[in-house]
């Protein structure tokens, strides 16, 4: 098991939101989608996960350690954050925004060297980004903005790669670009990739396995065609939805027809 | 001449490397701040002769020309150059913590303590000096820890990263709490210590000889060291504190240690020459807009730009109406102020 979430709770102070003993395991090189309504406790997990939020109980075991006693430094080597929106208050440059990923590889005083450039480039040119090298981060569009929040976090060169709703904010095209760029990620580097999200035809398409979760609790857990059925849609979101396999995509749609009765 | 070959990936756009831009931001800045630290003293109300001032034949007492330039203006001029980069980088480090560009090193409260502490030692000033640095200086001291104090145990929990609305909103509250109790002691006062807080308000680098700059020296040399420790990671916790947590950094550590040497430095510029205004936020962003926001490098051109700036406003405060000065708090708000409000302007 290589990020496995052992009967972990959590409880946000002030809120009636909780997590309950959740037990969910995440396979190396595996491509995971985390399903669930607002509020169900999507982000939370992938905080813990990442080690951003610590369980009031249980554990979150990375690689065999306990998450708790491995230092954020050692930790941001091997897994890396895409927040659903990141708003710097300065104006960096899509280059420092990307460099900024080599912030655990180096020394307390150590500046960037010529490796590191190489790698931010080698970053820029996986996520299509490299002629917005020199760009002010502020200036660019949501998808170009997601797409160098994604190259800086391959900068850290990760074996794990969490993303928040990466393609909420994207169109259609962007959408697609960025599910793609995250298949050859998991294809070709071997990067263990969580993603939340509410793209349930993107799930589809992209995930190998799901996670479908509701008010704080694992509902089911499993290959993506066994999971994603019309009766596990309707537990989750209380929708009446149609899924069939897709014979021009290749993999399972979802249309949603209305809300169950 | 370059010669461009397509096959190869150009990389003639792309920017100069880190360590050559570190390197010459500090050559270029450190090289005005010395310049104006070394020119500064030979400017003044009065014109002094640089070889008669190091002129060892006459005797100290008997040489005025030396005694104007050691006394007088030397100490002044490196007192306005430690003030001067304290509150710059103080500036550009709140600025980082509270990822807020609009933030100064008088937004946590840290000035109004201090000008409290100040007005209740010219008030009902005893006579208690510690070393070198006499009753206001060091109640003006006490004033400003003990605000720093108040604000970042509101802000923080243990184990927890800090809260940067509530110390914000904290900063600003104890403020006007500060600044009210500074009224009502002003106005319990009588006409002749209310004169001196409103002369010490305006901010004053004319401290009389180099024993209060020694007296604060450990202090501002401890807030620079820690400034050191932080650029890197205050380009991550600028970028949001979850992030920077997942790219490798102490959150709360480091904003711990923001805060600390903020306010130290606040504090250690704040009794040496009063609260000089708008230094903190001036100089952090008209040095942004020169070197880029990155903070290993904008922190020290900040400091050293900070240094220069402040030296030369105050040779400015010296000269422009000789022989009567003005406070060079003053003359930093008539620049700082219509600055601050085209920024402003411009953000809007």
């Amino acid at each position: 098991m290589f990020l496995h979430l052992q009967q972990t709770s959590f409880q946000y102070e002030g809120r009636s939101f909780s997590l309950q003993g959740v037990t969910l395991a995440v396979e190396r090189g595996s491509l995971t989608g985390l399903l669930g309504p607002n509020g169900c406790g999507k982000t939370t997990l992938l905080k813990l996960m990442a080690g951003v939020l610590h369980p009031h109980g249980g554990t979150v075991v990375f690689d065999g350690r306990s998450i708790a006693t491995i230092s954020r430094r050692e930790l941001a080597r091997h897994l890396a954050v895409v927040p659903q929106e990141t708003h710097p208050a300065f104006d960096y440059t899509v280059l420092e925004m990307v460099l900024m990923g080599r912030h655990p590889h180096l020394g307390a005083f150590q500046l960037e060297g010529p490796d590191d450039l190489a790698i931010a480039y080698d970053a820029l040119a996986a996520t299509g980004t490299a002629h917005l090298a020199a760009r002010s981060y502020m200036s660019l569009s949501g998808g170009e903005k997601q797409r160098v929040v994604i190259a800086s976090a391959l900068a850290q060169q990760p074996d794990v790669l969490l993303l928040d709703e990466p393609t909420a904010s994207l169109d259609l095209a962007y959408q697609l670009e960025v599910a793609a760029l995250l298949a050859r990620l998991n294809r070709e580097r071997g990067v263990t990739i969580v993603l939340a999200t509410h793209d349930l035809n993107l799930a589809a398409s992209l995930c190998h396995s799901l996670v479908l979760v509701r008010a704080g609790r694992v509902l089911a857990e499993g290959a993506t065609r066994d999971v994603l059925t019309g009766a596990m849609i309707r537990q989750l979101y209380d929708v009446e939805a149609d899924v069939r396999f897709h014979e021009a995509s290749g993999h399972l749609t979802v249309v949603p027809i209305g809300r169950a009765q | 001449m370059t010669v461009s070959q397509s096959a190869i990936p150009r990389v003639d756009a792309a920017p100069r490397p880190i360590r050559a831009r570190l390197a010459m931001t500090v050559l270029s800045y450190g090289g005005l701040a010395v310049t104006t630290c070394l020119l500064a003293p030979l400017v003044g109300s009065t014109s002094i002769s640089l070889s008669r001032a190091f002129d060892r034949s006459i005797p100290f007492a008997d040489n005025i020309d030396a005694q104007i330039f050691f006394v007088a203006r030397l100490p002044r001029v490196l007192a306005g150059a430690l003030v001067g980069a304290a509150l710059a980088s103080a500036g550009v480090v709140l600025q980082a913590l509270l990822r807020n560009p609009l933030a100064t090193p008088f937004t946590l409260g840290v000035s109004a303590g201090a000008a409290l502490g100040a007005m209740l030692a010219i008030s009902f000033g005893t006579a208690v000096a510690l070393g070198p640095l006499s009753p206001v200086p060091l109640a003006s001291l006490a004033g400003a820890s003990l605000a720093a104090a108040i604000v970042y145990a509101l802000a923080t929990k243990p184990g927890r990263p800090m809260s940067t609305s509530v110390l914000l909103l904290a900063g600003v509250t104890l403020n006007s709490f500060f600044s009210a109790l500074i009224l009502f002691v002003q106005y319990m006062a009588d006409f002749a210590e209310v004169y001196r807080t409103v002369r010490w308000l305006m901010g004053d680098l004319d401290i009389g000889g180099l024993a209060p700059i020694a007296a604060v020296l450990p202090l501002v040399v401890t807030a620079f060291a820690i400034f050191a420790m932080l650029p890197s990671s205050l380009n991550l916790l600028s970028v949001g504190a979850d992030i920077a947590a997942t790219r490798g950094v102490d959150v709360a550590r480091t904003q711990r240690l923001a805060f600390l040497s903020a306010a130290l430095a606040t504090s250690a510029a704040v009794a040496l020459a009063g609260p000089i205004g708008f230094i903190g936020i001036v100089v952090p962003h008209l040095v942004r807009l020169m070197t880029g926001v990155d903070h290993r490098i904008a922190l020290p051109a900040s400091a050293l730009f900070g240094a220069a700036f402040l030296v030369a406003c105050d040779l400015v405060a010296r000269t422009v109406l000789a022989p009567v000065e003005v406070p060079v708090g003053i003359v930093t708000a008539m620049i700082g102020g219509p600055f601050f409000l085209w920024l402003l302007v411009r953000k809007a």
